[in-house]
């Protein structure tokens, strides 16, 4: 649990867990499957938007199967923590930049994990040399192009797993 | 081909077995392009993947070799905790567990090992396809007791009683049931074990569904006063866990019951698949967690049903267990077999008609939920528009 989380209660979770699989399932349908009134779903979720639990509806996408040139890279960002602020300070500016997709502090041998993305291999390594090696406090950064996706969000892109069910069965 | 027929060779009880009344919408459902089916006997789940990567594991290791007759000594083990602790009967790993090829062969092994020829088995229906040829099979004489909606297609004592000769060795029970997905609350199964108590019944207890109960929790008739040992409890891995193609189960009982059924198991079947068996164990040590989360999300279905059912103004009995539900089609003026028929034809939507699972499932059809939510949704609206026509067809004959 985060040091600010709420306390939710069994149907908070439950709703967010269907939310994160389908964020277009609507109140009523909602309510349907968890046995609750349109109202309460509704209630909930207004609450969950209001104190920052739902950020926001995504659409997840295969962006291989897109006429766009899109470039993702892993950088680990080793950074001497500054007194008082820790990594926040650092974590603050580098999250900053629309470039940066994701970012992590992390445990090991770096300290932020960022995933950035740009449109070229160029682009992303001239962010890199311009933008996050030169920041006051980072002291070296490692860039790890992303050759290709095999796994979003929980989603296998490639998934070969089809219905192999007989049609009608006993 | 030649013109000569072999038929006058055939075991005549086999011959006079009726194909399944499944096979022909089978066959229509399987040339209809673009068709959702809520006709489908097991679960919409792929095995989890910890349970394949166990089994491609073992198969690394070299196991591929015959187990002993009644199973890995671990899994027989695994089975006994795991039946305590989620029912409350304790067995003996080494003498009251038999591993058998899926519920199936169980309940195969227990009539032939029970069932003297004219022995006569009462089996509540609707109920699956296979009690009724299996007790033939066996020699025995199924004796259906049929239900209805009126008592939410719950066996009940008194009925069972009446069907009661001096010839009846054999209850076969079922709950959560194929098809109706109706439970059996502990007073009515109380009641089915002071019967069996009294006239000295055998119980096999078809439990395949137990894990998918959704209103409070499953009560095993061998977890009942007195009823552990004369009854033979049966079940397995295929809906819970999600293994069906994997053909594993179990039965538990009595020593002598699980010693004869044993006897049969060792020359028919020898033992069941050694990869299957060691998958079973990997369901059993570390699939509890992904079992619940694929229970509960059949339970978020089971609710979309239920409404889906009451909008459409089709009766249909609150299911507690399994993953179908069995609504009242009467209404609609057409038989089970049309129904099933004409939805697929006009709508393209596959169901089951309940006459499959006995004859006083007619006038009902058996809907799986094992669809997702998006599938289902569909299916409904589809079938919507057609009981709404067939309805307002009905209405113009009637007033014309």
């Amino acid at each position: 649990m985060g040091n600010n989380a709420h306390k939710n209660t069994d149907k908070d979770l439950e709703i967010l867990e269907l939310l994160a699989k389908n964020s277009r399932l609507t109140s009523a349908q909602i309510a349907t499957l968890l046995d609750l009134t349109e109202t309460e779903v509704e209630q909930t979720i207004t609450r969950l938007e209001n104190n920052g639990t739902i950020l926001s509806y995504r659409t997840l996408i295969n962006w291989d199967k897109v006429d766009k040139e899109r470039v993702l890279a892993f950088i680990e960002v080793k950074v001497t923590p500054q007194r008082g602020v820790g990594f926040e300070a650092v974590a603050e500016r580098i999250g900053r930049y629309p470039e940066v997709k994701n970012l992590y502090l992390v445990s090991g041998l770096f300290d932020l994990a960022v995933l950035v993305e740009g449109r070229t291999m160029k682009e992303v390594a001239n962010f890199v040399a311009t933008k996050l090696a030169p920041l006051e406090g980072v002291t070296a950064t490692t860039t790890h192009f992303v050759l290709q996706t095999f796994k979003e969000e929980g989603v296998i892109l490639s998934d070969g797993e089809k219905d192999r069910r007989l049609v009608v069965s006993p | 081909m030649s013109e000569a027929t072999w038929t006058h060779k055939l075991n005549p009880t086999v011959l006079a077995i009726k194909p399944s009344a499944i096979r022909r919408f089978f066959d229509l459902a399987a040339e209809t392009k673009g068709i959702i089916s809520l006709g489908v006997g097991e679960p919409d789940f792929v095995t989890p993947w910890h349970v394949r990567e166990a089994c491609i594991f073992a198969l690394e290791q070299g196991y591929t070799n015959y187990t002993p007759n009644s199973g890995l000594p671990e899994l027989r083990r695994e089975i006994v905790r795991y039946v305590a602790e989620s029912y409350g009967v304790e067995y003996r790993p080494d003498c009251e567990v038999l591993v058998t090829v899926g519920v199936s062969e169980a309940l195969d092994l227990a009539l032939r090992a029970v069932v003297a020829p004219g022995d006569e088995v009462l089996i509540p229906e609707p109920c699956y396809v296979s009690y009724q040829p299996c007790t033939v099979l066996a020699g025995g004489v199924p004796v259906p007791v049929p239900s209805g909606i009126e008592e939410g297609f719950q066996a009940r004592a008194e009925a069972l009683a009446r069907a009661i000769t001096p010839r009846t060795k054999v209850l076969l029970l079922c709950f959560p049931n194929n098809p109706t997905g109706a439970v059996l609350p502990r007073r009515e199964l109380e009641a089915i074990a002071r019967l069996c108590q009294a006239h000295d019944l055998i119980v096999i207890s078809d439990e395949i569904y137990a894990e998918l109960t959704y209103e409070g929790e499953h009560t095993s008739i061998a977890a009942l006063p007195g009823m552990r040992d004369r009854t033979i409890f049966l079940t397995g891995f295929s809906k819970a866990f999600a293994m069906t193609g994997w053909r594993i189960g179990y039965a538990l009982g009595h020593a002598d019951f699980i010693g004869a059924m044993t006897k049969i198991h060792q020359y028919t079947m020898l033992c069941a698949p050694v990869t299957a068996q060691m998958a079973a164990l990997e369901a059993l040590r570390n699939g509890r967690e992904e079992m619940r989360r694929m229970v509960r999300e059949f339970s978020y279905r089971r609710r979309l049903v239920v409404k889906a059912f009451a909008d459409m103004g089709l009766p249909c009995f609150n299911p507690g267990g399994a993953f179908y539900a069995f609504p009242d089609i009467r209404s609609t003026g057409l038989s089970s077999e049309e129904f099933t028929e004409r939805l697929i034809k006009e709508e393209k939507v596959a169901v089951v008609p309940g006459n499959a699972f006995g004859a006083c499932g007619e006038g009902f059809v058996r809907c799986s939920y094992a669809a997702s939510v998006d599938e289902l949704n569909e299916a409904f609206k589809r079938m919507h528009r057609f009981v709404e026509r067939y309805r307002a067809g009905r209405r113009a004959a009637v007033r014309s």
